[in-house]
């Protein structure tokens, strides 16, 4: 797709929506420490767990010992070591995210397009279908699916395509909404007296106008996500052992939260940082997406 | 007015109903609720004939669909697995979460609103910036973690520092509360902190963000201008001509806001061990109690539809530009 690299149109370069927004993005201080510390700990935790796979399964004599250099998190009350514990939970925490935010952009987008372009019957039923997710809250959804096909087929992937299949309906309400202002336009009108398909629209016109709308939500749908799934697990009902995630260790920590406090703050910390990070980035992609920051060098 | 109302409350009724249907079908087909019971060898497939045919199972849904919403329609909610009505539990349990939710609510809209206004007034100052940074902070993290750190780090080191109990952790009463009303109301106190204080810190940075970016919105419009060249004074300027306008949309978003209150108040209970409806739901849907978690769906359906309703009147108004056809 031709947003995303810049175009060399007979040797000189093109500035597109997309080099702009990221050349605004690697301006943001805030935002790039976001990206740093994001990537910083996914591959942490990769590299962790690929040097220690059994480092969260092996039981020591170690029993709820404080932050050492050989237990930089300590142990758990069972003689686990948290730091391997911690990271694989974050990975994993980090894997459900991506395939619920990959899943929500994908099903998002899609219905939001076809809603937003093409209008009349079809929009009126998706929207209606849409509304009606919204009328119980997600998080109640959740729970009963979870709960109802408890024991069964638990697995994280089943966890992250639950969440996954019930969270798009944001997206797809925003990408309706600026389809149906987008398709009102000249240039729409332009590339249909061309004789431009209507797929060929909207993937080519339509898709990269809202790209900034598109991208910032996803950003959003991944700290969402990683919200809702330690939720879940923190109430039993998400991942569960022997897979680990950070709700799962906040659950298990807040019962020895007073005598040994690492079991409890590492995790909880943890996972706030992940959040935290996600927020920062999806701030700053707003902003540097945001027309009305174009000429301004700093966001606002 | 009254038409649109009208033309409204009725397009909430069919949503309503369909979105029974939905919950209905989402209940029914996703749980066994003999599972426990069948996984038992010891239990006579006799026993199992019979309370399949004791909780309607052996029916076609369509009937059991039909069997339990003309039951709601008569303000019959069905009994629960051990044969008690559900419609009382709702009640009691109603009771206990509405005490939390509702002060949350009125407390959180007040602060969300003086404190998005704060900030949009000391826009780029430190004021500004730390409300903003708080916000972020608190929306970043997860009501448990909010919960249980208030609860492990404030509530227990207190308590043992007075040697008795200042902040309670567990409960939404003492079981061994006497007196009467006026009697038990510190005890009440004592108990809803916490959990009112967590409920808040979790809704309130979103309408607080939401807030800040409207006033500063209006405050660039051009009546705004005018108005301050006439030479109305800033107070008035802000509260005439300012807040009245940018209350208007967050109204709605707090009204819309509402579905996820509930959705917090469920992790609050469960960390404050309260005996709320969040609870109730959750051990409902753990036994695969069907009529009590759809007793609870169909409550959070009505209240979110309800919520919808009143912020498009609400909109309406406040905002006399809005005509209704």
């Amino acid at each position: 797709m031709s947003v995303f690299r810049k175009n060399k149109t007979q040797g000189v370069k093109v500035d597109t929506q997309w080099s702009i927004a990221m050349r605004r993005f690697r301006r943001d201080k805030l935002a790039m420490a976001g990206v740093f510390i994001f990537f910083f700990i996914l591959i942490f935790a990769i590299v962790q767990t690929q040097i220690d796979p059994n480092g969260w399964s092996t039981l020591s004599l170690d029993f709820a010992r404080p932050p050492s250099w050989h237990h930089p998190f300590g142990t758990t009350t069972v003689g686990l070591d948290l730091f391997s514990g911690c990271l694989k939970g974050a990975l994993q925490d980090l894997i459900v995210a991506l395939v619920v935010s990959t899943m929500s952009m994908v099903i998002g987008t899609t219905v939001g397009a076809v809603a937003g372009y093409f209008g009349g019957k079809l929009d009126a039923i998706l929207m209606r279908f849409v509304d009606l997710l919204l009328v119980v809250p997600l998080l109640t959804i959740l729970i009963v699916m979870a709960n109802l096909f408890a024991g069964k087929s638990n697995g994280p992937l089943f966890i992250a395509l639950l969440i996954g299949s019930l969270s798009w309906t944001y997206i797809a309400r925003l990408v309706r909404a600026e389809f149906m202002a987008l398709r009102e336009r000249a240039f729409v009108e332009a590339s249909v007296a061309l004789g431009a398909g209507n797929w060929r629209i909207i993937t080519r016109h339509l898709i990269p106008n809202a790209i900034g709308i598109i991208v910032v939500n996803t950003t959003l749908t991944v700290s969402g996500a990683i919200l809702l799934e330690s939720t879940l697990s923190y109430l039993g009902l998400g991942i569960v052992p022997p897979a680990v995630s950070l709700g799962m260790l906040v659950q298990e920590g807040q019962g020895a939260a007073t005598t040994s406090p690492w079991e409890f703050l590492f995790p909880a910390g943890l996972l706030l940082l992940i959040v935290l990070c996600v927020f920062a980035i999806g701030d700053g992609l707003q902003a540097a997406f945001d027309p009305r920051n174009a000429r301004r060098k700093k966001s606002a | 007015m009254l038409k649109y109302v009208l033309r409204r409350l009725l397009s909430s009724l069919i949503v309503l109903w369909v979105a029974t249907v939905g919950v209905f079908l989402m209940v029914v087909y996703s749980g066994d609720p003999l599972f426990a019971l069948k996984m038992n060898p010891t239990t006579p497939p006799k026993t199992i004939l019979i309370r399949e045919h004791q909780l309607f199972l052996d029916r076609p849904v369509t009937w059991r669909y039909w069997h339990w919403f003309t039951g709601v329609l008569h303000g019959n909610l069905g009994l629960d697995m051990t044969n008690s009505p559900v419609k009382p539990q709702l009640f009691m349990h109603m009771g206990v979460t509405l005490r939390m939710v509702v002060l949350a609510f009125v407390l959180a809209v007040v602060i969300a609103v003086s404190l998005g206004v704060l900030a949009a007034l000391k826009r780029g100052g430190i004021i500004d910036r730390s409300i903003t940074f708080a916000t972020f902070f608190f929306l970043a993290v997860p009501v448990f973690v909010t919960g249980l750190f208030l609860k492990l780090y404030i509530a227990i080191p207190l308590d043992k520092f007075f040697g008795h109990e200042v902040l309670a952790t567990s409960g939404e009463i003492s079981p061994v509360a006497t007196g009467n009303f006026w009697q038990r109301i510190p005890g009440l106190a004592a108990h809803m902190t916490l959990p009112t204080i967590t409920l808040i810190l979790a809704i309130f940075s979103s309408w607080t963000i939401y807030q800040r970016s409207t006033i500063l919105e209006t405050m660039n419009m051009d009546h705004v201008m005018l108005a301050r060249s006439k030479g109305i004074s800033p107070r008035r300027v802000l509260l005439r001509h300012i807040l009245r306008n940018a209350l208007i949309p967050v109204t709605t978003v707090i009204a819309l806001d509402f579905a996820g209150l509930l959705g917090g108040a469920v992790i609050t209970e469960t960390v404050y061990s309260w005996n709320g409806l969040g609870r109730w739901f959750l051990q409902g849907a753990n036994n695969q109690d069907l009529n009590i978690t759809l007793a609870y769906l169909l409550f959070t359906a009505v209240l979110v539809i309800l919520f919808n309703l009143l912020a498009d009147i609400a909109y309406g108004l406040l905002d006399p530009r809005i005509r209704y056809r």
